[in-house]
C-alpha cells in the first residue's frame, strides 16, 4: 500500500502507518503511531470479546480445531461484526477498511498484552486464548485457500520439506506415525523436517515420526508447528512485557484503563484465607468429613492413608494442599500426618523425611510459597504411575473398580449407571457433580471444578441447610469432555451466551457462571506444558 | 536385597571415608562434568547435594574446580552425592541473587524395580534377583534404542543405581539444553505404561502403531516367553491368570478364556490359547471393545520400561551421582554398557568392602604407582567410562570451536 500522496489518510484518527500484507499476524513488533484513549479502550474491549468467544466455544462441546468448531467461531465473529472478519478479507477487495481492521488486530493485541502480563494466571489465560485464536485463524486461512506461504515467508517461518527419496524410504514410518496421513493422501503431501523441539505437541502425543532428533511433520499438521512457534514467542514476550511494567505504570491514563481490565478477573483459587473464611478443621474430624463431604479423589487418598498409613509423594502433596485449604492448620497437619506415618516408622524418620515437605506446602520452608491446592483439571491431567492413588477416580480408575467404590459409598444403582455413562463420555467433572448430588440428595447448579469447592458446597449445605446454588437446571448447556473452572466471572452481560440465565448476579457464591475459564496457578508445570495439556484435554 | 557378603552396613561410614580417599575417580568425574568448557560457565554453576550422616541434606553446594571438589568430598565423606542442574549463578551464592534458576542439565531417566512389583513373583520392594533383573535389561534396550534412533542422542551413560534400578544420563549438549517443556514431551513420548493401582489396563494404543512402539514390541517379544511366562510365570496360577485376563476389555471373552486356562499345563500354553482366541475374536469384529492392538498392549504392559517421569521432567531435579555407594547394599553405582545389557549382573557389582580388600591384596603383592581403582574390579567400569569421556570430548571440542567461531563473527 503506497503512502506517497495520501496526505488525507494521515489526518484520520487511526493511521495505517505500516501496511499489513496478510490477514494473519505473528505480532512480532509493537505498533507505531497514535491511538486515542477512546480507541484504545474500544479496541481492547472488542478483542477481549473475541477471546471470550473463543473461551466459550472451548466449553461448548465441539472438538477444538475441528471444522465445526471453526465454523461456529467464525459465525460468532460475523454475528458481532468483529474486526477479524474484515482483517482476513482478501486484499484484492477493500483496502482501507481491511488495513484498518488489520491495524486494529495489531494494536489491540498489544494493548491486551499490557493488561494481561501482570500475573502468571493472567498471562496463562491470555496466552492460551490468543494461541487458540491464532490456530483457528490459521486453520481457517488454510481451509479457504488463503496465501499461507506469504504469511510464513514474511515471518521467517521456513520449514524444510523432505525430498521425494526420503519420503519413499520412510514411507511406512510416516504412514504409521501421523494420524491424517493415509496411503492415498501420501502421494501429494508435503512433509516438513523440523528439529523435534519445534514440534513438542506432536512429540508429546507420539503423533509424529522422529528420526535422529528431527520430526517429520505432514502438512496437515503444519498448523501445530506454526502455533507452537506462536505460543512460545508470545510466552517469551509476555515475560519481557511484565518486566517493563514499572515504566508503563508511570502513565496514569494507562494505569486506569489497564487496571480496569485486571479487576474483571477475580475469582476463587483457594490460595489464601480471606476474611470471613472461618472454616477450620482438625485431625479428629477428617475421617468423618471424608465420608460426608470429600470428593472421591480426596476420599480415596484418605482411605489409602487410613489403611496403609502411607501415601506417595504426589498423593501427599495433593491431599495435603486440599486439607490446608479446607482449614487444617500447620500444627494440626503435622499431627495428622505423623499419626498415620508413625505406624510405619519412628518419630525421627518422620521428622527427617516428611515434616519438611509438610511445612514446605504451608509456605514455611524453601521458597516460602503458599501453594494453592490442585483443581480438577490439574488432577485429571496429572500423571499416574504404578502405585499411585492420587488421580481423579472418574478418569483414572478402571470402570469396574469405580463402580465398586460407588456402591461402597452407597450411591444408588440408577445414579451409578448415570455416572458411568458420563465417565464413558469423558465428562469426569459432571460425573463428580452427579456424585455430589447423589450423596446430598439435592441438585447442585454449579459444575464441580475444584475439590475444595466440592467440600465447601457440601459443608455449606450440611451445616446451613442452605440449598446449593439453585437456578434453572442447565439442561441446555452442552456438556463438554472436561469442564474448566473459571476465575473470570464475566460482568459483561451483553456478551453472555444464551445458555446462562442472564439474571445471575455476579457475586454467585459458588462461582455458578459456567462459561468462563481459568487456569490454576501451577507451580509444577511451565506455561507451554500446561497450555499443551489443556489443549489435549479439549481434543 | 539382603546385605551382601563381606559388607556390613554399620561399617558404611568407614568404608565411605576410605572410598573417597582412595578410590573415587575424581579425574574422570571432573572431566565429565566440566564438559571441556570454561569452568566459570559450566562446572562452577553446577549444583551438588551431599547427604551426610543422619540424613542431613546439604543442597546448593558448588565447587571452584576439581581440587576444591575433591577436598570437600574427602573432608565431608558424604553418604550420598546427588547431582543437580547448572544454574545461572553459583549455587553456593544462591541466596544473594533474586532470580536463581536452572539453565541446563543432562536429560535423565530413572527406572525402579518396585514399579514392577505387580508383574514379578520372585521378589518385591527393594529386593532384586537375576530373574526380575531381566526387566531392566529390556528397559535398557528399548530406551537406549529410542534415544539414539528417534532423538539422535549419542552420549548416553547407563548407571546401576546401587540397589534396585538403573539411571540413564543423556549428556549430549543438545540434551543438556532442553527446556522443561521439551523434557516433559520426551518423557511422555517414551512413557507407555500409565496408571496407578486403580488402573488395571495400563497400556492403550491407537489404531496405528507408531514406529517406536513397533520397535519396542519387537524387542519385548524376544524376552516375553522367558521372562513373563517362564521366570515370572504370570499365567501359572488361577489368581494370576484371572488378573491377566482382566486386561481383555470384554467380559464374555474373559470368561471363555478363564474356562480354558485349567486345560493347559503351563503359562506358555495358556498364552498361546489367549493369543489365538483374542485374534479370532478381533477378526470376527463383532465386539467393539476388542481393538486391533490388544495383544501388543498386553505384551507391553508386561515388558515396556516403567519410567518415573517426574525425574525426567524436572530441570532442577537431583539425581544420585554415578560412582556413589549405596548405604544398604554397599554396591558402587557403576556404569555399564547398554550393548551388553544381557550380561550385566547386579549381583556382581563391586562392593565397597571388596574394593578395599582388593587394593590391599594388590599392594601386598606388588607396589605400583597407579590410580587405586585400577587395582580393583572397578577397572572395567572405568574403561567404559573412559571411552564415554573420549567420545564426549570430541563433541565438546566441536562445540568449543563453534562457540569460538561465533565470538569471532561480528
Amino acid at each position: 500500500m503506497e503512502f506517497g500522496g495520501r496526505r488525507a489518510l494521515r489526518r484520520k484518527r487511526i493511521q495505517a502507518e505500516a501496511s499489513y500484507s496478510s490477514g494473519l499476524q505473528f505480532y512480532k513488533e509493537p505498533p507505531t503511531g497514535n491511538v486515542s484513549l477512546t480507541e484504545f479502550d474500544e479496541m481492547a474491549f472488542e478483542r477481549l470479546k473475541v477471546l471470550r468467544a473463543v473461551e466459550r466455544l472451548n466449553l461448548s462441546g465441539y472438538i477444538k480445531n475441528s471444522e465445526e468448531w471453526i465454523t461456529k467461531l467464525y459465525e460468532e465473529f460475523a454475528k458481532n461484526k468483529f474486526f477479524i472478519i474484515l482483517a482476513e478479507k482478501n486484499t484484492k477487495s477493500n483496502t482501507d477498511e481491511v488495513q484498518k481492521a488489520r491495524r486494529q488486530d495489531h494494536v489491540s493485541h498489544f494493548i491486551l498484552r499490557l493488561a494481561y502480563c501482570r500475573t502468571e494466571e493472567l498471562r496463562r489465560w491470555f496466552i492460551t486464548h490468543e494461541t487458540d485464536l491464532f490456530k483457528a485463524r490459521f486453520l481457517q486461512a488454510t481451509r479457504i485457500g488463503s496465501d499461507i506461504r506469504n504469511f510464513l515467508a514474511i515471518n521467517n517461518l521456513h520449514y524444510t520439506s523432505i525430498t521425494a527419496e526420503e519420503k519413499q524410504s520412510e514411507r511406512e514410518n510416516l504412514l504409521a506415525s501421523s494420524m491424517n496421513v493415509t496411503g492415498d493422501t501420501m502421494e501429494g503431501m508435503t512433509f516438513y523436517k523440523v528439529p523435534f523441539i519445534d514440534a513438542l505437541e506432536l512429540v508429546r502425543q507420539r503423533k509424529v515420526f522422529l528420526k535422529q532428533g528431527y520430526a517429520y511433520v505432514p502438512e496437515t499438521d503444519l498448523a501445530t508447528l506454526v502455533t507452537s512457534s506462536f505460543r512460545s514467542k508470545l510466552s517469551h514476550d509476555m515475560t519481557t512485557t511484565c518486566r517493563a511494567l514499572p515504566e508503563l505504570d508511570s502513565d496514569e491514563r494507562l494505569v486506569n484503563l489497564l487496571h480496569d481490565f485486571d479487576q474483571r478477573y477475580t475469582g476463587k483459587d483457594y490460595s489464601s484465607k480471606k476474611h470471613g473464611d472461618t472454616c477450620r478443621i482438625t485431625p479428629d474430624m477428617i475421617d468423618t468429613l471424608a465420608n460426608k463431604s470429600f470428593p472421591p479423589c480426596m476420599r480415596q487418598l484418605n482411605d489409602t492413608l487410613r489403611t496403609t498409613h502411607h501415601l506417595k509423594y504426589n498423593g501427599r502433596v495433593i491431599y495435603g494442599l486440599f486439607l490446608k485449604a479446607a482449614g487444617l492448620n500447620l500444627e494440626d497437619a503435622l499431627f495428622f500426618w505423623r499419626s498415620h506415618f508413625l505406624k510405619n516408622m519412628d518419630v525421627d524418620t518422620f521428622d527427617k523425611r516428611y515434616s519438611y515437605g509438610i511445612r514446605y506446602n504451608y509456605g514455611k520452608e524453601g521458597k516460602k510459597t503458599d501453594f494453592s491446592p490442585y483443581g480438577c483439571i490439574k488432577i485429571i491431567m496429572g500423571n499416574i504411575a504404578p502405585g499411585d492413588v492420587h488421580g481423579c477416580p472418574f478418569k483414572h480408575s478402571d470402570v469396574a473398580i469405580l463402580r465398586q467404590r460407588l456402591v461402597a459409598y452407597k450411591v444408588s444403582n440408577q445414579v451409578i449407571d448415570e455416572i458411568m455413562e458420563l465417565v464413558n463420555k469423558r465428562h469426569y467433572q459432571i460425573a463428580c457433580q452427579r456424585y455430589w448430588e447423589s450423596i446430598h440428595g439435592v441438585p447442585i447448579d454449579a459444575g464441580i471444578n475444584h475439590p475444595n469447592q466440592f467440600f465447601e458446597e457440601s459443608q455449606k449445605f450440611l451445616n446451613g441447610g442452605v440449598q446449593p446454588s439453585q437456578g434453572k437446571k442447565q439442561s441446555e448447556v452442552k456438556t463438554t469432555p472436561t469442564f474448566m473452572y473459571s476465575s473470570q466471572s464475566s460482568t459483561q452481560s451483553s456478551t453472555q451466551s444464551s445458555t446462562q440465565p442472564s439474571t445471575q448476579p455476579a457475586t454467585q457464591p459458588s462461582g455458578g457462571n459456567t462459561m468462563t475459564v481459568s487456569e490454576e496457578i501451577d507451580m509444577y508445570f511451565d506455561d507451554d506444558i500446561e497450555a499443551a495439556m489443556l489443549e489435549q484435554c479439549m481434543e | 536385597m539382603p546385605p551382601s557378603e563381606g559388607y556390613e552396613c554399620d561399617m558404611f561410614p568407614d568404608y565411605v571415608a576410605m572410598y573417597y580417599k582412595r578410590i573415587f575417580p575424581y579425574n574422570q568425574y571432573f572431566r565429565w562434568l566440566s564438559y571441556g568448557q570454561d569452568l566459570k560457565q559450566c562446572f562452577q554453576k553446577r549444583e551438588f547435594c551431599f547427604t551426610l550422616a543422619d540424613d542431613v541434606y546439604v543442597r546448593f553446594l558448588s565447587f571452584k574446580d576439581q581440587e576444591d571438589m575433591e577436598a570437600e568430598i574427602k573432608k565431608r565423606c558424604p553418604h550420598k552425592i546427588d547431582i543437580g542442574a547448572i544454574y545461572n549463578f553459583r549455587p553456593k551464592d544462591h541466596k544473594t541473587v533474586t532470580v536463581f534458576s536452572p539453565r541446563s542439565k543432562e536429560l535423565v531417566f530413572d527406572i525402579d524395580m518396585t514399579d514392577y512389583d505387580e508383574i514379578r513373583i520372585c521378589c518385591s520392594g527393594a529386593e532384586i534377583c537375576n530373574k526380575c533383573w531381566k526387566y531392566m535389561t529390556i528397559a535398557v534396550k528399548v530406551l537406549d534404542l529410542a534415544l539414539r534412533q528417534d532423538y539422535g542422542f549419542k552420549h548416553i551413560l547407563w548407571v546401576y543405581s546401587g540397589r534396585r534400578g538403573i539411571h540413564c544420563w543423556v549428556c549430549d549438549a543438545s540434551a543438556r539444553m532442553l527446556s522443561q517443556a521439551a523434557r516433559s514431551a520426551v518423557a511422555e513420548y517414551l512413557q507407555v505404561v500409565k496408571g496407578g493401582d486403580d488402573t488395571n489396563k495400563k497400556v492403550t494404543l491407537p489404531f496405528k502403531l507408531h514406529p517406536s512402539i513397533k520397535r519396542a514390541e519387537t524387542i519385548a517379544k524376544k524376552y516375553f516367553t522367558e521372562v513373563v511366562l517362564e521366570d515370572q510365570d504370570m499365567l501359572g496360577t488361577p489368581e494370576r491368570w484371572k488378573k491377566f485376563l482382566k486386561h481383555i476389555p470384554d467380559q464374555g471373552l474373559q470368561d471363555t478364556l478363564d474356562k480354558l486356562m485349567p486345560q493347559c499345563s503351563n503359562s506358555s500354553q495358556r498364552w498361546n490359547i489367549i493369543q489365538s482366541e483374542v485374534t479370532k475374536a478381533i477378526n470376527k469384529g463383532d465386539k467393539k471393545s476388542l481393538k486391533k492392538n490388544l495383544l501388543t498392549e498386553i505384551i507391553l504392559q508386561y515388558t515396556y520400561p516403567r519410567l518415573d517421569i517426574n525425574v525426567t521432567k524436572g530441570l532442577n531435579h537431583l539425581l544420585k551421582s554415578p560412582f556413589s555407594i549405596h548405604p544398604k547394599t554397599g554396591r558402587v553405582c557403576v556404569c555399564f554398557n547398554p550393548q551388553k545389557a544381557d550380561e550385566f549382573n547386579p549381583m556382581n557389582v563391586p562392593l565397597v568392602s571388596q574394593l578395599l580388600d582388593e587394593i590391599n591384596a594388590y599392594d601386598g603383592e606388588k607396589s605400583e604407582n597407579m590410580e587405586e581403582y585400577k587395582k580393583t574390579s572397578m577397572k572395567e567400569c572405568m574403561v567404559l567410562f573412559d571411552s564415554f569421556l573420549a567420545s564426549l570430548a570430541r563433541e565438546n571440542n566441536v562445540q568449543k570451536a563453534e562457540e569460538n567461531d561465533k565470538r569471532l563473527e561480528f
